[in-house]
């Protein structure tokens, strides 16, 4: 009896001792949102026959708005896709049509990478998203983390639950994990490398794998991010997408 | 003797017409059966060797295990190279490229919007090159309801009812949303030079025909196709042959290392049709057996009926000293010939409704609404040459069984109780 207490009471304390999971989230979305943000980078998709890079430039305003236009090779150079809110529209040159994308379309693939579009629709801050709770530490890339489990607070989610390895000082996210509600993996995250822009820590090599498909992922290099940069409002409007 | 026996059935229609009506009727069922189910399957193989299957085809291994969902980024390279070689080793077949996408038809208003859209399932096949004939081993030019055929790769043909619903007609362009073969989304618009009907509910739903050139380049597909399908040039369907061109193609080119490499189906391996087909021709089997077995006992109880009923011309021809064995024979001659003319009446009959339903055949269209096979709308019997014999075989048989059976009686009759039956 004196023996379970004890038991019972030190695994109390070791639980007291993890911080908010909570908290961590909001810090988690505050390091990666900013008021508006240009990238320009690199997809690498690994397909079950051969790698193709993909270049694009995005330009992001807070979590809602999103213009990307990718650059190369040159049978997706001018295709333009644009995220208004929960709308999600993409334009073709040799169509000449801006289409939005919704539903079942937004289960395809980007650009036959291992991201869907349901997954860029997704609200980027994830305190909206999930409740987060600390269940353990570990060690990648050199970094002390908190492994976050975060299960949906509302219904219309891609992923039921995560889980996430975060920086405990810098607050990036170096490591996760996607599940349906079943409790099936169905996408994973790695962080490969992490740089520092301003005062914030950004991902610079990630893989990302859908683990429905066979294949080595999709791997994203960040090769430049500007935070607070001036995007004129025209840029997140569907006449974009044509000019 | 039989010309006895022919007159006194002529003469006593009593024990000659419901046994000839019997046998009448049940060769008519078998002849009309086996047509009907020859021409089911005959169409159901035709439809599903020019549309999808082939008599053969040839995918990639990995294609191949995924093969209902017609993956084309698990497609064969190199078609052309292909065709080339399976034209120059086989050319008892013909064969073609075909590749078979999904996706969204968006058909725009005036202002570039979305108007309508509609989900499609789509052919690209050779419709330009003056060699090709798929035009006409799909049905196409018969098929065309308005409109004209695709004269270059950017114009296409839509499923009639596809049209109407989204309101669309030849001339309108609309964009076609699918994914490329490296699973990308790719948008192409393309010119609706006609609607057409394909006689099959599930494609006439929603399908979309295109030239191989078009969709290569919407799908990214250079030089790629997503089968290498094998028609023979006679359209039959001559399993051993096909059978022997698979494994030597299998033996020649398939490298189980590679996921890649192709390898080749015969169509009784795809879409579970094998099994399909095992299946209804066992139940054919099994159908003609009822048939004799109730026409057996049927005709057995005719006998009976008809062996009381001639009890006393029996007794006297016993009594006057014929042999039983003689008059068992005699009776048996009897139904013989029944069977004969009953055969023969029956597959008659049977062969003239067999050709009412080979050349008129039985519209089961409003039945396939929901249909995800392909499969005609109108389904046709056929006449081969097994027809015109087959119905003697339970016409003959069942007569003969049944009247055996009832004719044992015979042996069961006394001499020595034949005058007293007499005086009685």
């Amino acid at each position: 009896m004196k023996g379970i207490l004890i038991f019972f009471l030190s695994t109390m304390t070791l639980y007291t001792q993890y911080p908010d999971g909570n908290a961590l989230l909001e810090k988690i979305d505050r390091n990666m949102i900013s008021r508006n943000k240009i990238i320009k980078s690199k997809m690498i998709i690994h397909g079950r026959r051969a790698s193709r890079t993909i270049e694009s430039k995005s330009w992001i305003e807070g979590a809602e708005k999103s213009f990307t236009e990718y650059l190369s090779p040159a049978r997706e150079k001018g295709t333009k896709m644009l995220k208004l809110g929960d709308e999600l529209w993409t334009y073709t040159p040799s169509a000449d049509r801006s289409i939005r994308i919704s539903g079942h379309m937004l289960r395809q693939s980007v650009m036959g990478s291992d991201l869907s579009y349901e997954d860029m629709m997704e609200d980027p801050k994830m305190q909206n998203l999930y409740d987060a709770v600390i269940i353990d530490e570990d060690t990648l890339l050199n970094r002390t983390c908190w492994i976050l489990e975060l299960r949906a607070k509302v219904r219309d989610v891609a992923y039921h639950s995560r889980k996430v390895w975060v920086d405990k000082t810098r607050y990036t996210i170096l490591k996760e994990k996607r599940y349906a509600k079943s409790g099936k993996l169905l996408k994973t995250t790695d962080i490969l490398e992490i740089m520092q822009v301003d005062d914030r820590w950004v991902a610079k090599r990630i893989v990302f794998k859908d683990a429905l498909k066979q294949g080595k992922g999709t791997e994203f290099i960040l090769e430049s991010i500007q935070f607070d940069a001036i995007i004129p409002d025209y840029f997140f409007s569907k006449a974009a997408l044509r000019k | 003797m039989i010309f006895f026996i022919i007159k006194g059935l002529i003469r006593d229609r009593h024990r000659s017409l419901f046994p000839l009506i019997t046998v009448t009727m049940g060769v008519t069922l078998t002849v009309v059966a086996h047509c009907w189910v020859n021409g089911v399957i005959g169409d159901f193989i035709d439809y599903n060797a020019r549309y999808t299957t082939g008599h053969a085809k040839v995918v990639t291994r990995a294609y191949a295990e995924n093969l209902d969902q017609s993956p084309n980024d698990l497609a064969l390279l190199e078609a052309d190279q292909w065709l080339d070689t399976l034209r120059y080793r086989y050319p008892d077949l013909d064969w073609v490229a075909r590749i078979q996408f999904g996706g969204l038809l968006d058909a725009p208003d005036s202002m570039g919007e979305t108007r309508a859209q509609g989900t499609v399932f789509g052919f690209a096949v050779d419709l330009l090159s003056t060699q090709s004939r798929e035009i006409e081993r799909m049905g196409i030019q018969d098929g065309l309801i308005r409109g004209r055929l695709p004269q270059n790769p950017n114009e296409i043909l839509i499923s009639d009812q596809f049209a109407d619903r989204l309101e669309v007609s030849p001339g309108d362009t609309v964009t076609l949303l699918s994914a490329t073969m490296y699973d990308a989304m790719t948008m192409q618009n393309f010119l609706i030079a006609g609607t057409v009907t394909f006689g099959i509910k599930l494609l006439d739903r929603g399908a979309l025909i295109a030239d191989l050139t078009g969709i290569r380049k919407a799908l990214d597909m250079k030089n790629a196709a997503g089968d290498l399908l094998g028609i023979a040039k006679d359209h039959y369907y001559q399993e051993q042959q096909i059978d022997h061109i698979r494994s030597d193609f299998n033996e020649r080119f398939t490298d189980t290392q590679d996921e890649f490499s192709p390898v080749m189906l015969t169509l009784a391996e795809q879409n579970d049709l094998a099994s399909m087909l095992e299946y209804i021709q066992s139940m054919v089997t099994i159908m003609i057996f009822v048939f004799i077995f109730a026409m057996c006992i049927v005709l057995w109880n005719a006998g009976l009926i008809g062996g009381l009923r001639r009890y006393g011309e029996i007794g006297v021809r016993l009594a006057i000293g014929e042999d039983k064995g003689h008059l068992y024979r005699a009776i048996l001659l009897e139904s013989l010939s029944i069977g004969i003319l009953g055969s023969l009446v029956g597959t008659i009959i049977g062969l003239g409704i067999a050709w009412y339903l080979q050349t008129y055949g039985i519209n089961i269209g409003d039945m396939m609404e929901n249909a995800t096979m392909m499969m005609p709308n109108v389904f046709r019997a056929s006449i081969t040459p097994p027809a015109y014999s087959i119905g003697i075989i339970p016409g003959l048989f069942a007569t003969v069984l049944g009247t055996s059976l009832s004719g044992i009686g015979i042996y069961r009759r006394q001499t020595a109780s034949l005058f007293k039956e007499l005086e009685a």
